[in-house]
């Protein structure tokens, strides 16, 4: 059985995009604006899992304050103002993107996630039609040592996604980062051939919530990877309802 | 003086090449050679990668035969997991792979190689292009193009989209036919063969006002290859590979695709990227040999469809079983163009076409596979070895234009000597030596194709490199 949600939690009231809204107390300014049907764009963050702040796609800016604030790690305060779109905002995600499309060997055309990709329905929804930096084009391995599902580092971003459901929600902690850097990259276990780890549960959580071509099943051709997300809202519900 | 002609951007071929003559201290030709100056490097890239993309990814060798690469590297990926496809995914494959074949052949025939018939050789080389046959013979170029969208449509009908699909995967095809794309393909077929009749008898006008061009272009004796089906008929998915004399004789005959290399040997020569296959027990060069429509022709008994058999009677009766000249091969392709139709519509109506047992799953269950097709422009095998966890440790592809090129080369050579004069140098010479190049069709990057358009300059040399002479041609 579902418990009620108490109804005695704070509320706060902020002004977003120039409009009045309102939210719970402790809530971040990301599930404020998408409380209320507005966009804005994120890699790193997925609902479910614990907050990471990597990928900076969901900068803000906030009025009385010089910097930028990620909107998926900053919590709402009362009267506060946030602008989630303008040039200078538009101008960094952008950047962003491109830097990562240039950092590894993203070849949509050819990706088996192409398609269903959130990285590339990200490049599309911000106009990159072009990347204005020199790809580092990296010689990065595929590991595709596991029985049923692949790593190809060349198609990844760092999101983490993948190392946080396997800590969080599996619970085998099988993933996790190696390297700084350009040269961070996802392990398994104590950086083995995944295939050869003694803690993956082989559940595939980390294939579904990767957001492109990186992790994905084996024996799938170019744009035949779909993810299925549907799981993890799921999974947090029945734990929140019964703890 | 010795001098050297360059023709730098071959035009109205796909892709870029250049043609190099070299002239004795008379002026008279003393050697031709033609170059293939890109590099693409795909056999290389794609080490590492898993098996189950190098579909989609060798498809994108080309833009203008894609699903030809499709075809070769599913076969060869098919090999690898070593299943046997369900028979309505051969089926479907079979249609796309005869698209392909009517919508190259098309763009061949109509927008490269007409312009030199209708308007001739030597004809104004400003109108000498596709865009001078929509002014002047429109309803010829419109046939053309309708026949080339016809192939198009069938493509993008079936797999998604016109222009590299993905819609070919190992083990079958990804998603099956559906009742309304079938109907909407059996529809257009009545017009396209229409079209494709009208020209071959347009065809019949002009091919006889060429005697110098048959004698000279790329006329000599060569061995064929081409597959052909379990009853020898006209074949260009799968069935055996038969090389046959210079007669049309068989003198070998492959089934199984992994022998391959017992039979055809690859040769590098250093003015050009494009490698020379020869058939391996003749050695290196006498193991030349041709592929394409013409040998296609030449090695089957027949098409085994009515209305292109009727024309390969015609074709046989003016030619012969085995003709030498390379001119023939625009014959040959208007006569691949009628097959491809009638056979798509065969296969359409076939009780099973719209069955959803499309695809086998397997794991690899062998380390190194062999796929051979048919490409528009002859026979193309993708070979592949994989580690035991499916990734990519060595390919070789042999692409159909390769098989092809000893005999561009030495085509090339006969027509300068029989047309070009270097005391005397005029555009439709230097024309008759690109032409001579498109009978061949070749696809030579195959990501990138000229309609006549490309800038032309042509050079004479002198042996110290000074320009004694030259000829511009404009965009």
């Amino acid at each position: 059985m579902i418990t009620q949600v108490a109804s005695s939690v704070e509320s706060l009231t902020l002004r977003i995009n120039g409009k009045d809204v309102s939210c719970r107390a402790g809530d971040t300014i990301l599930q404020a604006v998408r409380d209320n049907d507005m966009e804005l764009p994120t890699l790193c963050w997925l609902e479910g899992l614990t907050v990471w702040g990597g990928c900076r796609l969901c900068m803000v800016e906030i009025a009385g304050s010089p910097k930028l604030h990620a909107a998926c790690a900053t919590a709402c305060q009362e009267g506060m103002e946030v602008q989630t779109d303008s040039d200078r905002l538009h101008r960094y995600r952008r950047m962003i993107v491109e830097l990562l499309l240039a950092e590894r060997n993203h070849i949509c055309s050819v990706c088996v996630s192409n398609g269903h990709c959130e990285l590339q329905s990200l490049a599309q929804k911000l106009g990159i039609d072009h990347v204005r930096f020199a790809y580092r084009n990296p010689q990065l391995e595929v590991d595709n040592s596991h029985d049923r599902m692949r790593l190809d580092h060349n198609r990844c971003i760092l999101c983490t996604r993948c190392v946080r459901v396997c800590a969080e929600v599996e619970g085998a902690r099988t993933k996790d980062v190696k390297g700084r850097g350009v040269l961070a990259a996802i392990i398994h276990d104590l950086d083995q051939p995944w295939g050869e780890s003694e803690t993956c549960t082989s559940c595939g959580k980390c294939v579904n919530v990767c957001p492109t071509g990186a992790l994905t099943h084996r024996g799938v051709a170019v744009g035949e990877m779909t993810k299925k997300l549907a799981f993890l809202p799921y999974l947090t519900l029945m734990r929140e309802a019964n703890p | 003086m010795n001098r050297t002609i360059t023709i730098e951007g071959v035009t109205r071929i796909e892709g870029h090449a250049r043609i190099t003559i070299q002239l004795d201290e008379t002026g008279k030709v003393a050697d031709a050679q033609f170059h293939v100056t890109q590099f693409r490097g795909f056999e290389k890239f794609v080490e590492g990668r898993p098996l189950t993309e190098m579909p989609a990814i060798m498809a994108r060798i080309c833009g203008i035969c894609p699903v030809s690469h499709l075809m070769a590297s599913s076969k060869a990926c098919d090999d690898l997991l070593a299943v046997e496809i369900p028979p309505n995914a051969a089926r479907l494959r079979r249609i796309m792979n005869l698209a392909q074949l009517v919508q190259s052949h098309a763009l061949s025939f109509f927008h490269l190689s007409s312009p030199d018939l209708i308007f001739g050789m030597d004809g104004d080389p400003a109108k000498r292009n596709i865009f001078g046959l929509i002014q002047d013979h429109p309803d010829f170029a419109r046939d053309g193009i309708m026949l080339r969208k016809f192939g198009q449509d069938i493509i993008g009908l079936l797999g998604g989209k016109k222009i590299h699909p993905a819609w070919t995967v190992p083990g079958g095809v990804s998603a099956p036919l559906t009742r309304e794309h079938r109907d909407q393909i059996a529809s257009m077929i009545p017009d396209a063969l229409a079209r494709a009749l009208r020209a071959t008898e347009y065809f019949q006008r002009v091919r006889d006002c060429y005697p110098a061009e048959v004698d000279a272009f790329a006329n000599f004796p060569t061995m064929f290859v081409g597959l052909v089906s379990a009853d020898r008929l006209l074949e260009h998915y799968d069935g055996s590979l038969l090389f046959s004399d210079e007669h049309g004789a068989p003198v070998a005959e492959l089934r199984e695709p992994r022998g391959y290399a017992s039979l055809i040997g690859e040769a590098v020569e250093k003015h050009s990227f494009l490698k020379s296959p020869y058939f391996r027990p003749k050695g290196y060069p006498h193991g030349i040999y041709r592929v394409g429509p013409l040998a296609r022709l030449v090695l089957a008994e027949g098409c085994g469809t009515p209305l292109a058999d009727r024309e390969l009677d015609v074709f046989r009766q003016r030619l012969g079983r085995a003709p030498q000249s390379s001119f023939h091969y625009h014959w040959a392709r208007l006569i691949e163009i009628i097959y491809g139709i009638e056979m798509i519509q065969r296969l359409l109506e076939h009780p099973d076409i719209l069955s959803e047992h499309v695809r086998s799953r397997a794991r690899p269950n062998r380390l190194e596979g062999v796929g051979i097709s048919e490409a528009p422009r002859g026979t193309l095998i993708h070979h592949y070895r994989i580690d035991e966890n499916g990734l990519m440790r060595w390919a070789n592809l042999i692409i159909a234009t390769g098989n092809n090129n000893l005999a561009m080369n030495r085509g090339v050579l006969q027509v300068a000597r029989r047309f070009v004069d270097g005391n005397r140098l005029q555009e439709g010479m230097l024309n008759r030596v690109e032409a001579v190049i498109r009978c061949f069709d070749p696809c030579l990057s195959c990501s990138t194709h000229a309609l006549g358009q490309m800038p032309l300059r042509i050079e004479l040399l002198t042996a110290q490199g000074e320009v004694c002479d030259a000829l511009q041609r404009q965009d």
